[in-house]
């Protein structure tokens, strides 16, 4: 069996999030080293506040200040911290209820080795030197065996209250994909565009997935398609794409190689992009740099008779 | 066993705008939860159980809603659902939840759909850096642009529909509050002259980036009876899916839309679909959708549809008005834009669409599509329950 490629992808984006009153109020308040929590309709503190009732489903806003120093509920070691994580040496993932709050907030607890942890342990947070209104601003908890702290009675009025913050969210994968698109793609290195025909409908996929979408069963046999082939449809595109480096207008098409069963997509070049019309016959332009051709150019040819193509639009 | 009728006693949506930057996640969906409530004096205790729909989750990089939305939406201690069908789920959504009342499941149930595009990007989401490909060329509008010219050129019609439709649904916004656009100084010429950028299409031909969450409850005979203003009865609904690309997909008319709609069809004992449905809301994100998905929900015959739009068939006073509400071209937060063109078909045949309410509407078509064309769900909304 031929070799299947395998390559890391990365999935990584810096969504923002808008945070309503309470979250707001919860997050401004670590910038000040305040720790916020709700009262819900039956008298508990929820801490880390959320906006409604969990038991109600009534919309809560009463704000209650809970202390810095608190109790170890449950907690796991984290031998091996990853990317991102409070801390970057091993440490303990622990459940914290703080004093005078009735849940518990999830956080990073910093002790020597497991031994030194247990459920019950008094701790207190250790904030972060610079603080910006984020979860961050925790920079971890520690063991603590002082005094309860008292809370200063804040009410969750702030100056200029943090509205927003950045989650950033990232996934790595390693991406395969799979037997039938590897095959294609090392053919492409010879320059040859090489497709799968279907056992039961005959249909020719470029490029192969592997499977045929309507009849459910796998595709094996190879079949090279084109170089030739004609453009069933197109769009002219005018705005500039990020990362692309192609200059505006240029023609997006359709193309249905011959022996193809249906259409790939790639660039028209080599022609006016107002002369590109439905029929044009084009053969693909390679470089050196390019596993896929740069972009198609006409052939020359006549144009294909609409009848000819009108089932691959 | 016959099917309990299902009716829609609640309509809920926030006002769609392009960023709602004072409210969390949670403030949004709660907002159209709690407006679909007002509107069947209920209470969080009347609901059952909570189905919720939203975008691809890349798109906002929300991964669990049904998990983080639970308190916001009542949810503790009832079963919560979450369905996830693209473009299509605002749809299908509602429908998962028709089916719980319909099979008498559950009584009461509440069904929402949200998106909130401004903190995420979308088109990020649809152009993920796959190892071993080309990069997507062109866009979501690069996607769609080469099947509004395959139409075109099979119809025969004029360049000029598109401009139409867009100008239609544009006005029809400025007569619904709900609606993202409200462009009051919107002409004909104006969204002709406006940019081509994916030639056919322009740029007044497109749909906005939204923010907005969509909400119905939807209940039993029994709880029709005890609603406060009339119901809007479930008449047919259906989903029907099929691959993004396959040899001999027609991207024009896709045969998963024509099965779908005759599905609902025949459930609803509609024979002339033209004839014996009075509006439709429709999912057009690009404007020359709206005579492509006229034929391929059967209002007209194939390269026909463009006429119904060209003759003023699809206009607010006209004999088929399509995209009332504005639809999607005026409002698109994706995830919800599903349900909200389900909840205006509902507004409808309830009679409390305000000023752009048809008049004597009595049954109407709620359709949503997505991915590739992938993903289909409609529903026929009447006046009347189902064996009246
Ligand atoms: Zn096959």
């Amino acid at each position: 069996m031929p070799e299947v490629l395998k390559a890391p992808l990365t999935v990584e984006f810096p969504f923002t999030r808008s945070l309503g009153p309470v979250q707001s109020a919860f997050l401004t308040g670590l910038r000040e080293r305040v720790v916020l929590g709700v009262r819900t309709g039956d008298g508990r503190i929820l801490v880390p506040p959320v906006e409604y009732d969990p038991v109600t489903a009534e919309e809560i806003r009463d704000l209650v200040e809970v202390t810095p120093t608190g109790t170890v509920t449950t907690w796991a070691w984290n031998h091996a911290p990853r990317r991102g994580q409070p801390l970057d040496t091993p440490f303990a993932w622990a459940l914290v209820r703080l004093d005078g709050a009735d849940t518990a907030l999830l956080h990073a607890l910093d002790a020597p080795g497991p031994g030194d942890v247990h459920t019950g342990m008094r701790v207190r947070i250790r904030w972060a030197e610079q603080r910006t209104g984020a979860i961050t601003d925790i920079a971890c908890f520690e063991p603590y065996d002082g005094e309860r702290a008292q809370p200063t009675g804040h009410l969750g009025q702030f100056e200029e209250p943090i509205t927003g913050i950045v989650a950033p969210a990232r996934l790595d994968y390693t991406y395969s994909p799979g037997r039938a698109q590897s095959a294609y793609i090392k053919a492409l290195s010879d320059r040859r565009i090489v497709g799968e025909r279907c056992p039961s409908c005959r249909k020719v996929y470029v490029p192969p997935r592997g499977a045929c979408p309507t009849c459910g069963v796998a595709t094996g046999e190879q079949v090279e398609v084109g170089p030739r082939g004609t453009v069933t449809t197109f769009c002219i595109v005018n705005i500039k794409a990020k990362n692309l480096d192609i200059e505006v207008p240029y023609v997006y098409a359709h193309i249905a190689l011959d022996g193809a069963d249906l259409a790939l997509h790639g660039r028209i070049g080599g022609i006016p992009y107002d002369q590109v019309r439905m029929g044009l016959r084009v053969e693909p332009v390679w470089t050196e740099d390019s596993r896929y051709p740069d972009h198609y150019r006409p052939t020359g040819e006549p144009d294909a008779d609409y009848e000819t193509y009108k089932e691959l639009l | 066993m016959s099917k309990e009728p299902v009716a829609v006693v609640g309509v809920g949506q926030t006002k769609h705008v392009a960023a709602r930057r004072d409210v969390s996640i949670a403030g949004l969906v709660r907002e159209a939860a709690r407006s679909a409530l007002d509107d069947a004096e209920l209470t969080w205790a009347d609901i059952d159980a909570v189905v919720i729909g939203k975008a691809p989750d890349f798109f906002e990089g929300v991964m669990m809603p049904e998990l983080y939305l639970a308190d916001a939406l009542g949810a503790v201690g009832k079963p919560m659902l979450r369905v996830h069908t693209a473009g299509s789920v605002g749809g299908s959504t509602a429908l998962v939840a028709a089916q719980l009342v319909a099979a008498r499941v559950h009584a009461t149930v509440l069904t929402l759909a949200f998106e909130k595009q401004s903190e995420s990007n979308a088109m990020w989401g649809l152009s993920l850096p796959i190892p071993f490909q080309q990069p997507l060329l062109a866009g979501a509008g690069g996607f769609f642009a080469p099947h509004v010219r395959a139409y075109m050129r099979r119809s025969g019609a004029p360049d000029t529909i598109g401009s139409l439709v867009a100008y239609k649904d544009r006005r029809n916004a400025l007569k619904n509050p709900y609606a993202h656009l409200h462009e009051h100084d919107i002409t004909l010429e104006k969204v002709q002259a406006s940019p081509m950028l994916w030639d056919p299409i322009r740029y007044s031909e497109t749909c906005p980036s939204s923010d907005g969450a969509c909400a119905m409850v939807l209940t039993d005979r029994a709880g029709a009876a005890r609603a406060p203003r009339p119901p809007a009865w479930m008449l047919g609904g259906a989903m029907r899916s099929e691959p993004t690309l396959f040899a001999g997909k027609d991207f024009v008319s896709p045969r998963a839309g024509q099965d779908c709609a005759a599905d609902v069809y025949r459930q609803a004992g509609i024979a002339d679909p033209r004839r014996d449905i009075d509006a439709a809301e429709i999912y057009v994100p690009f404007s020359w959708y709206e005579p492509m998905w006229l034929e391929n929900l059967g209002f007209a015959a194939e390269g026909e549809g463009w006429k119904l739009t060209e003759s003023g068939v699809t206009e607010l006073d006209g004999d088929l008005p399509v995209n009332m509400s504005g639809g999607v071209l005026s409002t698109n937060p994706i995830g919800a834009s599903g349900m909200i063109r389900f909840a205006e078909a509902a507004l409808q045949v309830r009679g409390l669409a305000g000023e752009h309410q048809v008049d004597g509407a009595r049954k109407v078509l709620g359709h949503a599509y997505g991915g590739g064309s992938q993903f289909f769900s409609m529903w026929l909304v009447g006046a009347q329950p189902p064996d009246a």
